[in-house]
C-alpha cells in the first residue's frame, strides 16, 4: 500500500471497521457498488482510513491496489482525515475570473497552508473545487457545505474568524513544515 | 389496456392536484427561491423571516420555497400570490424587507411597488419580466416553470399539466412516439448535438433484451449550472422525459448521474423520484399501461472525464472513470454492455414538450439545422447574470447586451468565452454569430453545455488559456500520451508567459502542441482542450505578445506582471483604510502623511485597492512593474 496511514488513536481503528461493517451489510460488495460504498464511508468518516480501504477490498474481493485507484482517480475521495472545518475555494471559471484565485491565496495566507493540506491543529482543510453551480455569486466558497457568495480577501477573516479561528490563532499555529507530524500530514494531505 | 384508460388515469391523477393547489391557492403565498444560488445569497434566514413574522402576526399564509427563476443577479427572489393581487416578484430580499412585506403586504394591502421586480401575470398596475429587454428576446420551454413551482411537490408540477405528455404517449404505439421525436430534430444539448431521435431508434433497434436509459447530470463545464438548476427547480421535467424515452427504446431501467457537487440537486431528484412512484408513474405498470420503468441515482465523485459517455458508463460499473473507444457504440453496447441511450439533462427536458405540442411546433423556434431553444448560463462581467433560454439563432450580442444588459460598471466588452474548456474565448467582431451547433463550430467556440462567461478589458486572456489548460491539464485521466503529456506542457508554456518568462519562439510551440494533441487524443476532451489557446491566440494575439516581448499585462491581471501603487497625488493623509486592510503590513505612512506600498512585502492581493474608498480611488495596477522606478518614494 502507498499511503502510510496515520496512526489511529486507540479503539479508532474498531469503530472505523464497525462503520464499515454495518455500510457493507447494506450493499452487496460488488464491483459496481465499490464507489457507492466508498462515498458512504467517506461521509460518515469523513475520509477513507486504511483499514477501512482493507476491510473493502477484503469483502469485495477486489484488490487494495485497484480501490486505491479509484479513490486516487476521483477528485472526491480523500486518504487522509480533512480538518474540522473544510473550505473549498471554486477555481471554476467565473469564480477564476472574479478573483478565486486572490481569495485561495488569502486562505492560504492566512492559514499557512497550501491548497490540498490541513493545518497543523486539523482545524482546517483547504481544497479547490471547480464550479459549485452558483457562478453568478462569483467568486464563491464553500466552508463546511455553506455556499458564500462574493468573497473577498476581507471576507476571508470573517469567514474565519465565524469558524472560531481566532484572528491569531490561524497564524501563530506552528507552521506545517515545523513539527514533524504535520509535516507528514501535510505531505500526505496533498492530492495531486 | 387502452389508451382511454391511461388518459382516464391521468386526468384522476390531475383532479386531485388541481384541487389540492387550489385549495393552497386561496391563501396568500409566499415563494422563497431556495435553489443553490438562492441558498448562497442568504435565502434560508429570508424565509425563516417570513415564516416569523407571519407566525407572530398570527397569518393565515403559506411560505414555500421553490426553484430558481434564473434571475440570479437579484437573488435571493421572492414572489408573494396573495388573491387579488397580481403575483409579485421582489428581488435582494433581505430580513428587513420580508418583515416589511409581511407587515404592509399581507397583514395590510400595500404590495411595496417600489421594492417589486416584475409581476409574473398582466396586470394594469405593474410591468412583467416579458416587458424587460430580456423578456422580448427570451423563450421559455424547459426553464418555464423553474421557480414557479415547488420542486418538492409533485401536484405543483401535475397541476401545470406535468405528466401530461407521459399519458399521452404510452397511449400511442412507441414508434409514433419515437418518429415525434425525429421529426422535431431534437439535438442533444449536452455539447455534441447529435440527434437525440437518431440515438434512440438505434437503441431500439438493438434486440429485445435488458436496456438503459442515463441522464447525463455531470454537468462538469465549470462555469455552467443550467443542469443543476433544472434539476433543483423541476425535476419531474427530466424524469417524465426519461420516462417517455425508456418507453420508446423498451428499457425497464434508468439512472441519473449526478455530479458529487450539487447535494441539493441529489436530494430533491431523490424525493422527486419517491412522489412519483407514489403516484404509479414509475415502476411497475405506468398509469395503469403495463409499461414498466423505475429510476436511480448515482452520485458522480468529482472527475471532469466523466461527463464523456463512455467514462460515465465506466464510472458506474465501479471502474476508473476513462473513455473507450468507439465502436461499439453505446446504443449497442453500453452499461452492463446493454444497450444504452444517454443524454443531457436539457435533452430529456425538451422531450415532454415535443409529445405535448409536437415536432412542427418545436420546429418554429429556433434555425433549420437547430430547432428550439438554447439555454445559457450568463455569467461573468454582465449586469444581469443568471438563466437564460433563447432561441437557437439568437446572436451572442442580443444576448450579451440585451439579455443579460451589457457590461456593468461603464466597462469595455472584450471576450465571451463560450463552451467551457472545449470552448473558445470570441471577441467582439464575432458577436454576430448566431447561436447554433453549426455557426458556433466554424467561429472556433462550441456550444458545449452552454456555460458564456463574459470577460471585459480587466480580465487577461492568456491567463483565461491559462486557466483552462491548468483545468484539462488537472482532468486528463490519463490515457492517451497527447492528452496526458500535451496539456502539461502547453500549461508550463503559458504559465511562463503568464509570469513573464515567455519566449517569441513559445508561440509556435504552442499553436504546433495545440494541433498535436487535437489530432492524437481519444476522447473529446484532449481534442478539444486546445480550443481556448487557438482561439485566444487567433483573436487576442497582440496579449500574448505584450506578455511576452514588453512584460507587460494590458489586462493588469496576472500577478507577476503588476505591481501595486499608491499615486501620492490621490492619497489622502486623513484616511488610512490601506493600512488597515493590509494582510501583510506592506503599507506604511510616511513623514509627510501619505501611504505606500513596501513592494518587498506586498503579496498583490488586492485588499488595499478595494479598501481605497472611491472618492480617493488612490492604488493602482501597473504592468510592467518597471513602471515603478522612478515613480515618487520608489527607490530605484
Ligand atoms: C470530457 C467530456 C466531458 C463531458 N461532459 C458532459 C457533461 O458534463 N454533461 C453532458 O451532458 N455531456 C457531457 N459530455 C458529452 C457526453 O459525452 C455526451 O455526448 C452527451 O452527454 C450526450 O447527451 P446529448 O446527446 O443529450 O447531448 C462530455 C464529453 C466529454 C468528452
Ligand atoms: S465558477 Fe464558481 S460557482 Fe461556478
Amino acid at each position: 500500500m502507498f499511503s502510510v496511514p496515520l496512526p489511529l488513536a486507540s479503539g479508532e481503528r474498531e469503530e472505523i471497521l464497525k462503520i464499515v461493517g454495518d455500510i457493507l451489510k447494506n450493499h452487496a460488495a460488488n464491483r459496481e457498488n465499490l464507489i457507492p460504498i466508498l462515498q458512504q464511508v467517506q461521509a460518515k468518516l469523513g475520509y477513507l482510513p486504511g483499514p477501512a480501504m482493507e476491510k473493502i477490498a477484503a469483502a469485495s474481493g477486489v484488490p487494495a491496489v485497484d480501490l486505491y485507484g479509484l479513490a486516487t482517480f476521483y477528485n472526491q475521495f480523500r486518504l487522509h482525515p480533512p480538518g474540522k472545518h473544510r473550505v473549498n475555494v471554486c477555481m471554476g471559471t467565473a469564480c477564476y475570473m472574479a478573483g478565486g484565485r486572490i481569495a485561495l491565496d488569502s486562505f492560504e495566507r492566512r492559514l499557512k497552508i497550501k491548497e490540498g493540506e490541513t493545518t497543523p491543529d486539523r482545524n482546517f482543510s483547504l481544497e479547490r473545487v471547480a464550479c459549485v453551480g452558483c457562478c453568478t455569486m462569483a467568486p464563491v466558497v464553500v466552508v463546511d457545505d455553506k455556499v458564500e457568495g462574493r468573497v473577498t480577501p476581507t471576507r476571508v477573516d470573517g469567514i474565519l474568524l465565524e469558524c472560531g479561528a481566532s484572528n491569531g490563532a490561524a497564524g501563530e499555529a506552528p507552521a506545517a513544515e515545523n513539527t514533524p507530524a504535520g509535516r507528514e500530514q501535510a505531505e500526505g494531505a496533498q492530492r495531486s | 389496456m387502452t389508451a382511454a384508460a391511461i388518459e382516464a388515469q391521468y386526468a384522476g391523477l390531475q383532479k386531485q392536484a388541481v384541487a389540492k393547489t387550489a385549495v393552497q391557492k386561496s391563501k396568500p403565498l409566499v415563494r422563497v427561491g431556495t435553489a443553490t444560488c438562492g441558498v448562497a445569497a442568504g435565502a434560508i434566514p429570508v424565509k425563516e423571516a417570513f415564516e416569523k413574522e407571519i407566525g407572530s402576526r398570527g397569518l393565515d399564509a403559506r411560505v414555500v420555497e421553490a426553484g430558481c427563476m434564473g434571475h440570479c443577479y437579484a437573488e435571493p427572489l421572492v414572489v408573494i400570490d396573495k388573491p387579488g393581487f397580481a403575483p409579485l416578484c421582489y428581488g435582494s430580499v433581505d430580513g428587513d424587507l420580508a418583515r416589511r412585506l409581511v407587515a404592509d403586504f399581507l397583514a395590510g394591502d400595500d404590495p411595496c411597488y417600489e421594492f417589486a421586480l416584475a409581476a409574473l401575470e398582466p396586470n394594469d398596475v405593474f410591468p412583467t419580466f416579458s416587458e424587460f429587454p430580456r423578456g422580448v428576446c427570451e423563450e421559455k420551454i424547459i426553464l418555464e416553470r423553474c421557480g414557479f413551482i415547488d420542486p418538492e411537490a409533485i401536484d405543483d408540477y401535475i397541476a401545470r399539466d406535468g405528466y401530461a405528455a407521459l399519458a399521452k404517449a404510452l397511449a400511442l404505439p412507441p414508434e409514433e412516439v419515437l418518429a415525434e421525436i425525429k421529426a422535431a430534430n431534437l439535438r442533444g444539448r449536452g455539447g455534441a448535438g447529435f440527434p437525440a431521435g437518431v440515438k434512440w431508434e438505434a437503441a431500439r433497434g438493438a434486440g429485445d433484451g435488458v436496456k438503459y436509459v442515463i441522464c447525463n447530470a455531470d454537468e462538469g463545464d465549470p462555469g455552467a449550472f443550467m443542469d443543476r438548476s433544472i434539476l433543483e427547480s423541476d425535476p419531474h421535467q427530466v424524469i417524465e422525459g426519461m420516462i417517455i424515452c425508456a418507453y420508446c427504446v423498451g428499457a425497464a431501467e434508468g439512472w441519473l448521474y449526478i455530479r458529487a457537487e450539487y447535494p441539493r440537486a441529489v436530494e430533491r431528484i431523490h424525493t422527486a423520484i419517491r412522489q412519483a412512484r407514489e403516484k404509479g408513474l414509475l415502476g411497475q405498470s405506468i398509469l395503469g399501461s403495463g409499461f414498466a420503468f423505475d429510476l436511480r441515482v448515482f452520485q458522480g465523485s468529482g472527475a471532469f472525464v466523466c461527463g464523456e459517455e463512455t467514462a460515465l458508463v465506466s464510472s458506474m460499473e465501479g471502474k476508473m472513470g476513462m473513455p473507450q473507444t468507439r465502436p461499439p457504440f453505446m446504443a449497442q453496447s453500453g452499461f452492463r454492455g446493454r444497450p444504452t441511450v444517454l443524454n443531457n439533462v436539457k435533452t430529456f427536458s425538451y422531450v415532454p414538450h415535443i409529445v405535448s405540442r409536437g415536432a412542427d411546433w418545436f420546429k418554429g423556434t429556433g434555425t433549420p439545422g437547430t430547432p428550439g431553444t438554447a439555454v445559457f448560463s450568463l455569467v461573468g462581467k454582465v449586469s444581469h447574470t443568471g438563466l437564460v433560454e433563447v432561441p437557437m439563432g439568437t446572436t451572442l450580442r442580443r444576448l450579451i447586451f440585451d439579455v443579460g444588459e451589457g457590461i456593468p460598471g461603464g466597462k469595455k466588452f472584450k471576450a465571451a468565452q463560450i463552451g467551457g474548456p472545449s470552448g473558445g474565448c470570441l471577441p467582439e467582431a464575432a458577436l454576430d454569430v448566431p447561436i447554433d451547433f453549426d455557426s458556433l463550430r466554424q467561429a472556433g467556440a462550441i456550444m458545449g453545455s452552454g456555460g458564456l462567461v463574459v470577460l471585459d478589458e480587466d480580465d487577461c486572456m492568456v491567463a483565461v488559456a491559462r486557466f483552462f489548460l491548468e483545468f484539462t491539464r488537472h482532468e486528463s485521466c490519463g490515457k492517451c500520451t497527447f492528452c496526458r503529456l500535451g496539456t502539461k506542457h502547453m500549461l508550463d508554456i503559458l504559465t511562463e508567459i503568464t509570469g513573464g518568462r515567455g519566449n517569441p519562439a513559445s508561440l509556435e510551440v504552442l499553436r504546433e502542441l495545440a494541433e498535436d494533441v487535437q489530432a492524437g487524443s481519444l476522447c473529446n476532451l484532449g481534442r478539444t482542450a486546445p480550443n481556448p489557446i487557438l482561439t485566444t491566440l487567433r483573436y487576442f494575439r497582440d496579449e500574448y505578445d505584450a506578455h511576452i516581448f514588453e512584460g507587460r499585462c494590458p489586462a493588469l491581471m496576472c500577478k507577476e506582471l503588476i505591481a501595486y501603487y499608491i499615486l501620492p497625488k490621490k492619497c489622502s493623509k486623513l484616511c488610512d483604510a490601506c493600512v488597515g486592510s493590509c494582510p501583510v503590513e506592506a503599507i506604511f505612512t510616511r513623514a509627510d502623511g501619505l501611504k505606500e506600498i513596501d513592494q518587498q512585502k506586498c503579496v498583490k492581493c488586492d485588499n488595499c485597492r478595494k479598501a481605497c474608498p472611491p472618492e480617493h480611488d488612490a492604488v493602482v495596477k501597473l504592468s510592467p512593474p518597471s513602471l515603478l522606478s522612478g515613480k515618487e518614494g520608489v527607490p530605484k
